[in-house]
């Protein structure tokens, strides 16, 4: 069933793909085979294999409870706060923080966490940014 | 002779101070990803493209570094396989058949050394395969136009998808999910931009090294997260390592394994869409048809751990022929190489071996040193590896998850490329759940806009005449040797298969 969902929305990818490639605008620099006809192959690529997945389905693969998939998703927010705050709160605290929680959910108990968190960050800080040269992003306070 | 000389042009590349020791942290960094269960040679070589991107290394360097990792992680998958019955990486997979039971029967050290001399052998005799053969294939490819090159990307295609899954239309569909990816921005010939929904971040396409750190380390990261397996596999009090020199009718008992497995890997490796995963498993297979006639193999027969390490490093240099020679990758951690080389605008090829020689030489040389290395690294130190084994994912994980991050980081200073990059690791993990190979993803991204290139310029040669891309007995018998790549698997497929796959590999 899995499968048949998949290659549906695998189609559907494909028609949506195939319609913006009509939008593309034509250019007076023309050759032969122009900016649409590639995209247009593509498409018919992925539609036609969209449609086998729909008529040979492979065996459902063993998703994650719901549990485990509402995590997967608060540490895809946390990721997506990150490179958001990384600008504003500096590389060290933000990586910190990220770092923390990412190894807090992969079963540390939360002091160790914390304190991987903050290993994590200024081990990174001190290679790749005191001995390799790397530009990090700087915060507030430079860090 | 002209081959040695230029080989010796190589060696005076390599041997400064600086490509010496960029080599020396590439095997050695290269040891301890292939080692850990959960960084393997694809990823553990994404994570480290932006960095020595953004480090400024000129093109021999960086290629020098980043070869050294791929050649050690083939070395370093074996560690884990012997002493924990868990493959570092997927071509070690093999190794743990006999690997563990020679560690149970307290032979680890033996082991250890063993498979330690036939990755040596194995990648040694590759090198010089590919001192030897990229050049013959360079001549061939100076003979494609347009159209050749362009039947030639499809035959990628069609034979990496056909290898790398257990289902062609994935593969196919992967693949077309990479040439769209690619397609993304202002075309290159006429200008206009396709697919940037206004988007002006997305004029410049998105950055190859961005959707390949994302699928192939971040989404790694997912897998761990969804099975919580947090905890280390290893558990030190059961691995003893014991002497470590192999006694010489070992070796002298394994050396056929070793001459025969190094031959199978190497054209396994040559082949595109192979890889080392294939080649160690051909050389594993056929040996035990050959030689197991008492029955010793999966029970700790030192052949079976000597013939798929031997296989699979003769299979990672071999998998360096198609992608120096002709540009076209022959697995999951050749394409990624190839996408560093993109990166620093060179196109591997005929060309390359004509403008840049030294690129090219210094490179192979320094696989000749650094596999030296990797043989001192892995058998007299190799009880300094072990103890890497035992860092916990919990916090290696995390560790893998912001270097991605700041690699990518570092490329632009861009948050726009760091939330593209999220998107492509829970891609990633979503594909990897559904059997969606991510190799010709990433194959397509990187080769997607050549394809397209080479496909214009054939049609504006011949003035729109499609019959063009069949024009010429060369361009023919690539198409042949496509569709056979592509439908052969179907028909024998599940000879290969057996045993072979966990479903979330991420290719080699």
């Amino acid at each position: 069933m899995n499968d048949r969902i998949f290659g549906a929305i695998a189609v559907a990818l494909a028609a949506f793909y195939a319609w913006r490639a009509t939008a593309i605008q034509e250019s007076f620099i023309q050759d032969p085979v122009g900016p649409k006809i590639f995209p247009f192959m593509i498409a018919a690529l992925l539609g036609v294999s969209g449609l086998v997945f729909v008529l040979r389905p492979d065996p459902a693969p063993q998703w994650p409870h719901l549990s485990r998939l509402f995590e997967i998703a608060v540490t895809v927010a946390v990721m997506v706060a990150y490179a958001l705050l990384l600008p504003e709160a500096g590389f060290v605290i933000s990586t910190a923080f990220a770092a923390a929680f990412l190894s807090w959910r992969l079963d540390a108990p939360p002091l160790k966490a914390a304190i991987a968190g903050i290993a994590i960050s200024v081990g990174i800080y001190i290679v790749f940014h005191l001995i390799l040269g790397l530009s990090l992003a700087r915060g507030p306070w430079g860090f | 002779m002209e081959t040695l000389s230029l080989l010796g042009d190589g060696f005076a590349v390599a041997l400064t101070f600086q490509n010496l020791f960029l080599a020396l942290i590439g095997c050695f960094l290269g040891t301890i990803m292939g080692a850990l269960p959960g960084l393997g040679p694809s990823n553990g070589v994404a994570i480290l493209i932006p960095l020595a991107f953004t480090l400024g290394l000129p093109a021999t360097p960086a290629l020098i570094l980043l070869t050294s990792v791929y050649y050690g992680a083939m070395y370093g998958g074996r560690i884990s396989s012997i002493l924990l019955n868990i493959p570092g990486d997927e071509p070690a997979l093999m190794t743990t058949l006999d690997g563990y039971p020679m560690a149970r029967q307290g032979k680890a050290g033996e082991a250890l050394a063993l498979s330690g001399i036939a990755s040596f052998v194995g990648a040694f005799f590759a090198t010089w395969g590919l001192v030897y053969l990229a050049p013959q294939l360079v001549k061939v490819a100076l003979l494609f136009g347009p159209a050749e090159y362009f039947a030639l990307f499809a035959l990628a295609f069609a034979t990496l998808g056909g290898l790398s899954s257990k289902n062609q239309a994935k593969a196919a569909f992967a693949a077309a999910l990479g040439l769209g990816i690619s397609t993304i921005g202002v075309d290159g010939q006429t200008g206009v931009p396709r697919f940037t929904f206004g988007e002006v971040h997305l004029y410049d396409g998105i950055d190859f090294l961005v959707a390949i750190v994302g699928l192939f380390a971040l989404s790694e990261v997912f897998v761990f997260l969804e099975s919580h397996r947090g905890s280390a596999d290893a558990d030190a009090s059961k691995m003893k390592i014991g002497r470590l020199t192999p006694p010489a009718s070992m070796l002298r008992e394994t050396t056929p394994a070793m001459a025969r497995s190094t031959v199978i890997g190497f054209i396994a490796g040559v082949l595109p869409g192979a890889g080392a995963s294939l080649g160690s498993f051909l050389a594993y297979s056929i040996e035990k048809r050959i030689s197991d006639k008492k029955g010793t193999f999966g029970k700790g027969d030192p052949r079976g751990v000597a013939a798929p390490e031997a296989g699979n490093n003769a299979a990672a240099g071999g998998a360096l022929v198609p992608m120096l020679a002709l540009g076209v990758p022959g697995s999951g951690t050749t394409a990624v190489l190839l996408a560093m080389l993109l990166a620093l605008n060179i196109t591997p090829g005929p060309l390359l071996f004509q403008q840049n020689p030294d690129v090219v030489w210094g490179l192979i040389a320094a696989l000749f040193i650094g596999n030296g290395m990797l043989l001192l690294m892995n058998i007299p130190m190799v009880s300094l590896f072990v103890r890497v084994l035992l860092i916990p994912p919990k916090y290696l994980m995390p560790i893998v998850a912001m270097v991605s991050f700041v690699g990518i980081y570092g490329i632009s200073g861009s948050t726009f490329d760091l939330l593209v990059m999220i998107v492509f690791g829970v891609l990633g993990w979503t594909l990897r759940k559904l059997d969606v190979p991510l190799v010709p993803i990433v194959l397509g991204v990187l080769l997607g806009d050549q394809m397209e290139k080479n496909l214009r310029r054939a049609m504006t040669i011949s003035d729109g005449d499609w019959t063009v891309l069949f024009g010429s007995p060369l361009a023919i018998t690539l198409w042949a040797v496509a569709i056979l790549g592509f439908v052969a698997p179907i028909l024998f497929g599940h000879l290969f298969r057996v045993r072979r796959r966990d479903p979330e590999h991420v290719g080699d």
